[in-house]
């Protein structure tokens, strides 16, 4: 049915296609912004001994919703002497360039918005920097004190952690030898092992850095509360302001999705050379039929009121559901080489991909419940004495390990792992030093 | 249906009347929106022309990094004063002429240069794949003008830092 409908389309199918995917990026990405949100107010409140957001729906599940819903309906605040035309267009500079990016993101083997780009990797870096002028427009546009000084704080933490970003992603390229991201996925699963384990310093600034430029706690001096009210979209209400909230969170995902990309092998399954481990391809399954079953057994816990109707209607509805998908990847498939499942198959590097991005969201949580905020000037201090220099460092002994083995003929991992010990060394001396 | 021509064109003339807005805005900070768009038009007509290296560097260093800082150095300056300030003096005839001969010398170079030095018709196949071409090229063929520039890069640098650090 499917090669009838290319063949009817013709010409048209390509974009088509490509429209296809475009919207299905567009509202995944945004419907896991929503949720990363939710997670963030969740998790936070746990942390903390709280309990969160509980009322709307089970467990507060349709807060995103609830919470969006508000800030469309919210008036729409335009400050006296702003510039009108940068204020209205800055959230927006912002929110297209999180997205654009997104085109260039390998999902999945077979799942990516543009295909064959063989620069994708700068061209990722080139759009999401363009994020920077709507947050640096939109402060200036304001016409108020705090605004402009979340602005520049802004611009003075981005340009200054954007180098130590760019030598931490050199040296994984080093290892991975193209800058087209599904080469660089295709990299990790021929060397069999993720570039994080072998370049550990470089998945550390990667890190580091990646929280600096989505002004992250402990890193989130731009929107300093006590300091700044909330920095940069301070005048912003409203629609305007979600945009900028979307923008922030759906940068926080970039940002992941290329460490994940670059560092953490991508839509590659953990242990992807280990056969017997095969059977971790089951795991979106059995993620399915736990969830089915939790959304199950707090629906019996309800209390049996009247007035708990619709929230267990929910969790039924919810349960059905998780165990409809989990019944729809089992669908099998009797071919030449046994039996096989190609939903399983079709969705198992998407699963991966996300999984991993979402870990890295959580560690994103995670810092900003554990750590106090830094002070402007030991950011500055930190950035430029310690991680420029170190990411340096790091990318001298990458490439001397990978020339080193590539001429006497030495284990990669082993000469990368003296690297490593060498760069640790000097971070050692770095740290020390009386700046 | 070949749009290669009229995306071409309306690309040169966003990149042109951005630029001639540039310089005739009051507003600095318009000013520089506007050289963003510029910048980002030609990067735009590097992608056609098939250099996706340079489109993606021109847009990281231009766009993300230079225009930044000029935002950034724009926004510690007090605007009130500068949009009452005389922005351009009363040269304008001779800066015009002089415009027009060395448009001219331009156009002459290239009309008559034509013929001793043919520009070949590029191939998909040959600019690519464009990275590793390039990086051969600044690295093998032209090594040494390579090191140069960097080296003189380097001593703008550091003559910047000595020069603030007297103060």
């Amino acid at each position: 049915m499917m090669t009838n409908l290319m063949e009817a389309l013709g010409p048209y199918w390509f974009y088509l296609a490509a429209l296809v995917r475009i919207l299905v990026v567009f509202l995944g990405i945004s419907l896991l912004v929503a949720y990363v949100v939710y997670a963030e107010r969740k998790v936070l409140a746990h942390l903390q001994v709280r309990i969160g957001p509980m009322r709307v729906g089970p467990h507060g599940l349709l807060q995103p919703i609830a919470d969006g819903l508000k800030l469309l309906l919210k008036e729409d605040i335009i400050p006296q002497g702003a510039d009108r035309t940068i204020f209205w267009l800055a959230p927006l500079i912002s929110v297209i360039a999180a997205f654009a990016a997104f085109s260039l993101v390998p999902f999945g083997p077979e799942f990516m918005v543009a295909e064959d780009v063989n620069v994708g990797l700068l061209f990722l870096i080139g759009i999401s920097s363009l994020g920077i002028l709507g947050i640096i427009l939109g402060g200036w546009a304001s016409n108020s004190h705090y605004p402009l000084l979340g602005a520049l704080r802004s611009t003075a933490q981005l340009v200054s952690y954007e180098v130590a970003l760019g030598f931490s992603l050199v040296s994984g390229l080093l290892l991975a030898g193209t800058l087209d991201m599904q080469g660089i996925v295709a990299a990790q699963a021929e060397e069999g092992v993720w570039f994080a384990f072998v370049q550990p310093v470089a998945f550390f600034i990667l890190f580091v850095a990646a929280i600096a430029e989505t002004n992250r706690n402990p890193f989130d001096l731009p929107e300093a509360e006590s300091e700044l009210v909330g920095g940069f979209h301070t005048e912003y209400s409203g629609f305007r302001f979600s945009l900028y909230f979307l923008a922030e969170y759906a940068a926080m995902v970039l940002v992941s999705s290329i460490a994940v990309t670059l560092f953490l092998g991508g839509w590659l399954r953990p242990f992807a050379s280990v056969a017997w481990l095969k059977i971790l391809d089951f795991t979106p399954v059995a993620l399915f039929a736990v969830a089915a079953f939790w959304c199950g057994r707090e629906a019996m816990r309800l209390p049996a009121s009247q007035e708990w109707r619709w929230q267990r209607l929910l969790l039924v509805g919810l349960a059905v559901g998780a165990a409809l998908v989990a019944l729809a990847l089992l669908v099998p498939q009797r071919g030449e080489g046994g039996l096989s499942f190609p939903v399983l198959e079709a969705v198992q590097g998407v699963f991966w991909f996300v999984a991993k991005v979402c870990l890295f969201l959580y560690g994103f949580i995670w810092f900003r419940g554990t750590f106090p905020r830094y002070r402007f000037d030991q950011l500055m201090s930190l950035g430029w004495h310690f991680m420029i220099p170190l990411a340096i460092v790091n990318v001298i002994f990458c490439g001397l390990g990978i020339v080193v083995a590539r001429a006497w003929g030495w284990n990669l991992a082993a000469s990368l792992w003296l690297g490593t010990a060498a760069t640790l060394a000097v971070a050692v001396r770095l740290a020390r030093r009386k700046v | 249906m070949n749009l290669t021509v009229p995306v071409f064109y309306a690309l040169s003339v966003v990149a042109v009347i951005s630029a001639l807005l540039v310089i005739t805005r009051r507003n600095p900070v318009h000013s520089a929106i506007y050289l963003i768009v510029t910048l980002l038009s030609v990067a735009l007509i590097y992608l056609q022309l098939q250099a996706e290296f340079l489109a993606a560097v021109q847009i990281i260093l231009y766009i993300g990094g230079i225009m930044v800082l000029f935002l950034f150095v724009i926004m510690l300056v007090r605007l009130d004063v500068i949009t009452r300030q005389v922005a351009f003096n009363q040269q304008w005839l001779v800066a015009a002429i002089v415009s027009a001969i060395l448009l001219a010398e331009m156009a002459a170079v290239i009309f008559l240069g034509r013929g001793t030095a043919p520009l070949p018709a590029a191939t998909t196949e040959s600019l690519q794949p464009n990275t590793e071409q390039i990086g051969r090229a600044l690295f093998q063929n032209y090594m040494l003008p390579f090191e140069i520039a960097s080296l003189l890069l380097l001593v703008a640098m550091v003559g910047a830092v000595l020069m603030a650090r007297r103060r």
